[in-house]
């Protein structure tokens, strides 16, 4: 059978009925005043899951976190943990921990005060406290700089110090508000995998936040994506990728060219599309939209062949144009195809080999065509 | 551009003798033999024996420093607490009418505070004297402490404490564990500044102040009035010693953080 994207691990509870939800988002709403900051929204979790909120600045995702957290009061609905109803409970009674965007590490503590800061709060004896944070030091690699303060520290260093803070007291679930949102891009890529490594061994239930959408599909399970305070669609970064349910989504994340068009026949399994640019669309699709219908046919572009051959079936699902721009990333070529209609597609392909013979060069005439299982069909 | 003009040498002489050329007459002349407070008859340190051995000065000095510790504790909290209130909660009723009367007595002439101060306690029938006067000292020092803390709390990262909270600590522990310990240099400033201010009235401790309870300054004051003597100038000299030495530690203390905090900083970045 084949299936979206490549399986990381053979996790997926979402698709088994019987299981229960970790956490559950309950029709949640939360006003800021005028500010509807999330709106009825419902959202399941579940264990040992990493489960990535990702949406722009203002979409709602860290108010979401926060009342998570504790530090908001949902306006209306409500939020289950573990079967329990969160309503009332304030954050110092709830079995979550947080690791803050700006790390929030107490500056007059050292970095073991720092990591030792909950467990003393609960009571803990301190022969037991000093064994467990000599143990979350040793996890986050940071045994050599327990005596330390915060500001002794370099970016990323305080936000290993961060991460133990937050795992110390070993917490049902870890929010992560933009973990990685400071550190610099090689720092960020290595820390995205020890992040994933720590959670799979840790098994904690993870709910990170974050607008950086290469992180959510490197490090989660699921992704949710979120704008205005809504969900608008949940589910692994290969579907979010491959078969994205809606325009928006299909925009937000990754390169996309969208045909617009009228449908002409929808049968059973198969849609056909004539779209505006001046060529015909037969897609599989599991939308149905009616005949005479607006729908859009969104398509990556790592999925339009570019060649000078005239495609076999054209001019279904392919189209002529002219190389408009080249842009040589190394890895792969990104061409910019001027169709006749006007309007400009985005292929990419992939440079596996050194040297080609005969390369395609600017204003050469050209066609694109795809496969009917390259595309996604979505209705207006 | 960094040449000393002639122009900005001038400057400097006539802008410091204008602000410090008093103090040190004042300096010079309490070591002076003579009685006689404008004519020098050689160096003497006979005034400042003479000074500790006057006793009603010395009990006046005494009621102005227990004023000053009590008065000036009692203000850091409550201009603490007035702060953290202003700050906390930007959008409760009032809050303009709020701080707008926390900074009233900031700029409110000192013989309003203090005649306002003395009706009120001729009204209630609080009879003057060390009480009333620490009183007054604490309502016109506070809202000094409340501005010096606020401007603290304005810049303080309050993800911190929200932490405090996650971690399981309750809004008391949060606040003496993090919220306190962090903003304890601004406290600390406060204290100084509200026991300084409490240190050097006169005005209000004119009119709030008993039979029992003169403060120094009105000591010293009444006793300019029947001509100024050199014990006075002594007197003067070690107020003013006190004074000019806690400044100093303060700004040594603060400088000498900021530096080792730079260089910190400076390491750790160089060590990635």
């Amino acid at each position: 059978m084949k299936s979206l994207g490549s399986i990381r691990r053979s996790f997926s509870p979402w698709t088994d009925p019987s299981s229960k939800p970790f956490i559950s988002f309950r029709n949640v709403t939360k006003r800021f005043g005028d500010f509807v900051a999330v709106d009825d929204l419902s959202l399941d979790i579940y264990t040992r899951e990493f489960h990535a909120l990702l949406g722009a600045s203002g979409c709602g995702k860290s108010t979401l976190l926060r009342m998570l957290a504790g530090f908001e009061q949902p306006t209306s609905g409500e939020i289950i943990l573990d079967g329990q109803n969160l309503a009332g409970i304030p954050p110092y009674r709830r079995p979550v921990n947080m690791m803050f965007q700006s790390y929030a590490l107490f500056p007059h503590m050292t970095v073991e005060t720092n990591i030792a800061f909950g467990l003393k709060q609960d009571g803990m004896p301190k022969p037991d406290i000093a064994e467990r944070v000599t143990q979350m030091l040793k996890l986050v690699k940071m045994e050599q700089f327990a005596k330390r303060k915060p500001h002794q520290l370099s970016g990323g260093q305080r936000q290993r110090v961060a991460l133990a803070r937050s795992l110390a007291k070993q917490p049902k679930v870890l929010l992560l508000d933009e973990p990685l949102g400071a550190l610099d891009k090689k720092l960020r890529e290595e820390t995205q995998f020890e992040l994933m490594d720590l959670q799979q061994d840790l098994g904690l239930t993870f709910v990170v936040v974050t607008h950086d959408q290469e992180e959510a599909m490197t490090m989660a399970d699921r992704i949710a994506v979120m704008a205005h305070g809504k969900v608008i669609q949940v589910a692994t970064p290969a579907e979010i990728y491959e078969a994205p349910n809606c325009r928006f989504v299909a925009d937000f994340i990754g390169d996309v060219n969208i045909f617009d068009g009228t449908v002409s026949r929808a049968q059973a399994s198969e849609i056909r599309i004539e779209a505006d640019a001046g060529f015909a669309i037969e897609a599989a699709s599991s939308e149905h939209p009616s005949e005479g219908a607006k729908a859009g046919f969104a398509i990556r572009p790592e999925k339009i062949r570019v060649g000078r051959q005239v495609p076999a079936g054209s001019p279904v699902n392919a189209a002529e144009g002219e190389l408009w721009d080249i842009a040589y990333l190394g890895d792969m070529t990104v061409y910019h195809v001027k169709l006749n209609s006007g309007k400009v597609v985005k292929a990419s392909s992939l440079n596996a080999v050194r040297a080609v013979e005969d390369p395609l060069g600017y204003d050469q005439k050209v066609w694109i065509s795809f496969d009917r299982d390259a595309g996604v069909v979505l209705k207006d | 551009m960094n040449r000393w003009s002639r122009f900005n040498i001038a400057s400097i002489v006539i802008g410091f003798a204008f602000l410090y050329l008093p103090i040190v007459l004042l300096v010079i002349f309490s070591f002076n033999a003579s009685k006689l407070v404008t004519v020098w008859a050689g160096f003497s340190t006979q005034w400042y024996g003479q000074l500790f051995r006057n006793q009603a000065l010395m009990d006046a000095a005494w009621v102005t420093v227990r004023v000053g510790l009590l008065s000036a504790t009692v203000a850091t909290v409550l201009g603490t607490l007035a702060a953290l209130a202003m700050t906390r909660y930007q959008r409760f009723h009032g809050r303009v009418l709020f701080s707008g009367m926390i900074y009233a007595p900031l700029v409110m002439p000192e013989v309003i505070t203090g005649l306002s101060m003395l009706l009120l306690f001729v009204a209630i029938g609080f009879d003057r004297g060390f009480w009333t006067l620490t009183i007054a000292h604490i309502t016109f020092t506070m809202c000094f402490v409340a501005v010096v803390i606020q401007s603290r709390l304005a810049s303080f990262d309050r993800s911190i404490e929200e932490a405090a909270l996650d971690l399981g600590a309750t809004p008391t522990a949060t606040f003496f564990q993090v919220t306190l310990p962090v903003i304890a240099p601004a406290v600390f400033s406060g204290w100084v500044l509200a026991f300084t201010l409490s240190l050097d009235d006169l005005v209000i401790s004119s009119f709030t102040s008993g039979p029992g309870a003169t403060t120094l300054p009105m000591k010293i004051y009444s006793q300019v009035r029947l001509g100024v003597t050199p014990e006075i100038n002594a007197a003067c000299t070690i107020l003013i010693g006190i004074v000019a030495t806690g400044v100093l530690i303060a700004s040594i203390v603060s400088r000498r953080q900021q530096i080792q905090r730079e260089r910190d900083e400076r390491a750790a970045f160089a060590a990635g």
